[in-house]
């Protein structure tokens, strides 16, 4: 399948990738060999069976509602590119959000 | 038929509502690690690689949030699957560190169920919500962005990131703004009734979007207009008022651009809670970017029927069915069940403790409606810091309803009880009330009698009402007097002579 300049900079800015012109034309052959590659799975004839959530033959691990230690503040601040002492500083964000 | 423009020039049309609500859940620990989810603790200092989206970090899901979805699930009427998952969503925001969000995509923990609402003392017939779902995934950070002050940056906090949300998901079956307070209300009495969550909206345990959009009769024509997301409501009164507002201003812009649904996809806006507006926040709505996949980190999870049906057996009774109760136990108006009801749990064990030793439920709905709740409202004071327990404010009802204390002396003891606590005989000896016998109300009719000869012609010509200076002249001479057992026992020396 062939990926159009355009879908290949609708996939560069889902990521944040900033690409360049050159960069987006080196992209797009590499994108479809992996998709040819992952498509030689859609040989076999699937029919029956149940898609798999998951690769590992196990179900219900879980934890105890517990509450344990974690990070220091500090510690947690410590390889941010930017922090007050309290928060982390990002460049600034509307009110709201996402989700 | 052709439908006309009313009083207003508007066409008739029809509010169409949706809403989504996020409720945290409450567990100690958040949904796939053991940092605390406890609200208020300084910035930061409830975070861990789990939650940091560290390189290399696994999630470990919380199983008291998967019991208290399930819970929540059962009370909402849902279908419990087997089996559910957990799938990535990804979008980038500075307050969701690993670029994606863990939730659930097309397996959620509970399937389709639907919530009744009651019918209401202002008429409102009862009306069954339809959901389409409920499922569990992890709240993000917050950030914070001071405008005024003149920051160059935001500021994050990751304290709530990782916390349980169970995100429930109305049909568009709700019709007026007043409809999804209705709503709103009856899933939070639900819902805190259950200990699932604290629903506070003011603290972000609670949080609702609402889907709104119109049909419009405009003429022969139907007319639907784009759907529109309100966010960033922050009280139920904010989300009533916000789809008030947004329902007319739909109508006015379909009169003035002629946007439809076919015209102009879903938009996102807020609401300004002091202007009270709504506001454009984003155009396009992009839910397939969004590039669901399961995550790889998890394990799916099996649930089996017989820990479904355990948790449904230790449901217990819910409030629609303790309304029901009151009614036909207590005989209890349907106005009254549900305004004790409404109270929560904890004001309907204190009803059914006050009642039990009252005898009497209706007295007891009469008392705890004006005057417990009132005061309860005017102290700012919970039930659990009340200082009459139910037997104690049971034993004085009981005494109203033998006759044995009037119901203003009552007030009196109530009164006495609220400043100083203690028991209904300290209380009564405080105020000095005794129980007036039989020899001391013959003794007082007979004095009473005796000094206004002109009352008992009054009565016997037919006027009763003359009775009511010698209950007056009583009360000054005996306070303990029943005025009902005072006023009979008058009548009957009169009409003996």
């Amino acid at each position: 399948m062939a990926f159009s300049e355009q879908e290949i900079r609708q996939l560069a800015r889902l990521a944040r990738l900033e690409l360049t012109a050159e960069e987006v034309r080196m992209v797009g052959p590499q994108l479809e060999r992996i998709l040819e590659f992952v498509q030689q799975l859609a040989e076999l004839n699937t029919d029956q069976v149940e898609p798999m959530t998951t690769a590992l033959d196990i179900q219900n691990c879980w934890a105890a509602d517990q509450v344990a230690d974690g990070l220091q503040r500090s510690a947690a601040l410590a390889n941010a590119p930017q922090a007050d002492g309290e928060h982390f500083l990002v460049p600034p964000v509307l009110p709201g959000g996402n989700g | 038929m052709t439908a006309t423009r009313d009083d207003h020039g508007r066409f008739p049309f029809e509010t169409i509502i949706g809403l989504e609500v996020h409720v945290q859940l409450k567990t100690v620990s958040k949904l796939f690690c053991r940092c605390s989810t406890k609200f208020g603790a300084a910035p930061n200092t409830q975070i861990c690689p789990v939650c940091l989206g560290l390189p290399g970090a696994l999630p470990v899901i919380n199983q008291q949030a998967i019991e208290l979805s399930i819970r929540a699930g059962l009370a909402l009427n849902c279908r419990i699957p087997e089996f559910t998952k957990w799938d990535r969503k990804q979008y980038f925001y500075p307050d969701l560190p690993k670029g994606y969000q863990i939730s659930q995509y097309d397996l959620p923990i509970c399937a389709e169920g639907y919530l009744d609402l009651p019918e209401t003392d202002t008429g409102e017939a009862a009306k069954r919500i339809g959901l389409f779902r409920a499922h569990l995934e992890e709240d993000a950070g917050k950030s914070m962005h001071d405008e005024t002050g003149g920051l160059t940056q935001s500021r994050i906090d990751l304290n709530r990131c990782g916390t349980p949300l169970l995100e429930i998901v109305t049909k568009p079956d709700l019709r007026s703004a007043e409809e999804a307070r209705r709503f709103l209300l009856e899933l939070k009495l639900l819902l805190t009734h259950l200990e699932i969550s604290d629903c506070e909206m003011q603290e972000g345990s609670l949080r609702v979007d609402a889907n709104v959009n119109l049909h419009i009769s405009a003429g022969n024509q139907k007319v639907v207009t784009p759907i529109v997301e309100i966010k960033n409501m922050n009280s139920f009164r904010a989300v009533e008022r916000a789809i008030g507002f947004e329902s007319l201003r739909q109508y006015d812009e379909w009169e003035e651009t002629g946007a439809t649904i076919q015209t102009v996809s879903k938009r996102t806006f807020g609401w300004n809670d002091v202007r009270e507006q709504t506001f454009v926040q984003r155009e396009k709505e992009e839910s397939a970017d969004y590039r669901y996949f399961p995550d790889p980190d998890l394990i799916p999870v099996a649930l089996p029927a017989e820990r479904v049906d355990a948790i449904r057996a230790a449901l217990g009774e819910l409030p629609s069915q303790t309304r029901t109760r009151f009614e036909t136990q207590y005989q209890l108006k349907p106005y009254d069940a549900d305004v004790i009801v409404n109270q929560g749990p904890t004001l309907v064990r204190y009803f059914e403790a006050v009642a039990k030793v009252a005898g009497d439920a209706k007295r007891t709905s009469a008392w705890i409606q004006q005057d417990v709740m009132r005061t309860l409202k005017e102290q700012q004071c919970e039930l659990n810091d009340f200082p009459i327990a139910a037997p104690t404010l049971g034993q004085l009802l009981r005494k109203v309803t033998e006759g044995s204390l009037d119901n203003a002396r009552a007030r009196d003891v109530f009164q006495y009880l609220l400043r100083h606590g203690g028991t209904l005989d300290e209380a009564t000896k405080a105020l000095g009330i005794e129980a007036v016998d039989q020899s001391e109300l013959d003794l007082l009719c007979d004095r009473l009698l005796a000094e206004n000869a002109k009352v008992i012609d009054d009565v016997r010509g037919g006027k009763q009402q003359a009775l009511g200076a010698l209950i007056g002249q009583a009360k000054r001479i005996n306070p303990n007097v029943n005025p009902g057992q005072l006023r009979q026992r008058l009548l009957e020396k009169i009409n003996a002579v």
